[in-house]
């Protein structure tokens, strides 16, 4: 093998009116960044079910971060307070299964934060790849059967 | 009495405590009209058959088979390939063979941290030599061998194709009934589908007085007594009514009535996948706070999150196991 570096796979759920805006705003000013994200527009960081972030786990993802408007900012109020709770309880969900608690962030950036946003997503590539690859369905589910399929010696005999 | 043939059922348990057995068993006078209409060819905790007995079969002799169990030995898988081969439909019967149930929180562990626990560790145990099941083990008569214990527990629809999933653990007796009604008049639904339960969640059809949820302090069932009319979770008490499908009761919530909180059995309601993921959602929205530290502080109250959330489901969460 090469001495390639291992470039991590992470996904963003960003809340439209703020964090989107921010990235955005880095993107169009051409502010270099890492381009390991995959960014995922929501309408607001409290729509962000927590069997997102799982199922980005399972299907590959090596981190996670969500993020959104400032407390007290929301564009609805309160959607990220929400957010901050159910972030809070699924840290402990994650740290149970095993997941390092930081391969998953959740970060408030104003949409003229775009600095914030290019800091943000270099600091948190450089931490991921520094973890390494988590590749959940290669190693921990490695082996295990889904939705089998099923041949009967007697139909294989037909 | 009718020139019906009468329906060929067989019966069979994996990883389960028995419960399922017993479920059917629940339906009391009523297996005589089950006798009427059925034979049972093979039910190892109740009929004399043996394994040799099933594979004499021709395939899809068995119309019916309840499997209950989950699936955490190669015997458990080799007896639901050889009665799927044997049956006509195959159902997934209570929470074990669904989603893994309590076996399922294994998954939590490996085999070597299930092993020492069980043969080594525990207090009961007086075991001076370390001796922990082999798969193979020489004897001066030859060799005994021993099922492989697997590293994941699993669920029946990962090693064999399912038609219907009866939920719960175990599954209520009424609802028993009503599947085996189904499966005598053929009024089974197009699989693969769930049988024997509802289509909504148990909140849904919990009598208590629901308001606005805020919660400042969580409790465990035995250090509050609860109001008998309100919403557990309202009182602070960790409640899977939101993220469980109904079915325990008609129309009501057999757990809540008595003042004990859902625990979750029935699995997930229609439509989700993650039972502990959307109760992560809606437990931790109700937290009367916005400060980071106060949050994190009342949920702390919760012991065991994922133990106690997918208490029922870990086999078919998302994640499935933790990494050990």
């Amino acid at each position: 093998m090469s001495e390639k570096l291992f470039e991590p796979r992470i996904i963003g759920f960003l809340c439209n009116w703020c964090t989107y805006a921010a990235a955005d705003t880095a993107g169009v000013s051409r502010m270099k960044q890492p381009a390991n994200i995959d960014v995922i527009r929501v309408m607001c960081s409290g729509r962000v079910d927590p069997t997102f972030i799982l199922k980005a786990f399972r299907e590959g993802a090596d981190g996670v971060l969500v993020a959104g408007c400032h407390p007290g900012d929301c564009h609805y109020t309160e959607g990220n307070y929400k957010t901050l709770r159910r972030m809070t309880l699924l840290h402990q969900i994650l740290e149970q299964m095993g997941i390092d608690r930081r391969r998953f962030r959740l970060e408030w950036v104003s949409s003229s934060e775009a600095p914030k946003w290019v800091q943000l997503t270099q600091e948190f590539t450089d931490q991921v790849r520094a973890l390494g690859p988590l590749n959940w369905s290669g190693t921990v589910l490695a082996g295990l059967p889904t939705a089998a399929e099923h041949v009967c010696a007697q139909e294989v005999a037909e | 009495m009718s020139e019906k043939p009468k329906l060929k059922l067989a019966l069979y348990w994996a990883a389960s405590c028995g419960g399922c057995e017993i479920a059917v068993v629940e339906i009391n006078e009523k297996l005589l009209d089950l006798d009427a209409v059925a034979d049972i060819l093979f039910w190892p905790v109740a009929v004399d058959a043996k394994y040799d007995d099933v594979r004499a079969m021709p395939d899809h002799h068995i119309d019916v088979c309840l499997f209950n169990g989950a699936i955490r030995t190669s015997e458990q898988e080799e007896i639901a390939h050889l009665l799927r081969c044997k049956s006509k439909v195959m159902v997934a019967f209570g929470s074990c063979a669904c989603e893994g149930c309590i076996p399922g929180l294994a998954n939590f562990y490996s085999r070597d941290g299930v092993f020492e626990r069980a043969y080594l560790t525990t207090p009961t145990t007086d075991n001076p030599e370390k001796i922990l099941p082999q798969t193979v083990t020489k004897v001066p008569e030859g060799e005994i061998d021993l099922p492989e214990f697997y590293n994941t527990v699993l669920t029946l629809d990962d090693v064999i194709p399912v038609e219907y999933y009866v939920p719960g653990c175990p599954p209520q007796p009424h609802q028993i009934w009503a599947v085996i009604e189904a499966i005598v008049t053929g009024n089974l639904p197009e699989p693969p589908a769930v049988v024997g339960a509802g289509n909504k969640t148990v909140c849904d059809v919990c009598r208590r007085t629901k308001g606005e949820k805020k919660v400042s302090k969580f409790y465990r069932p035995f250090e509050i007594e609860p109001d008998p009319d309100i919403c557990l979770l309202e009182q602070g008490i960790v409640c899977m009514g939101p993220a469980t499908r109904n079915g325990c009761a008609e129309d009501r919530a057999l757990c809540v009535e008595v003042n004990m909180p859902c625990r979750g059995c029935y699995g997930p309601p229609p439509g989700v996948t993650d039972q502990g993921a959307k109760l992560v959602a809606s437990l931790a929205s109700v937290v009367d706070s916005n400060d980071p530290e106060e949050i994190e502080r009342i949920l702390s109250d919760i012991l065991d999150p994922a133990g106690t959330f997918y208490r029922f489901s870990l086999s078919k969460s998302l994640l499935r196991r933790a990494k050990v």
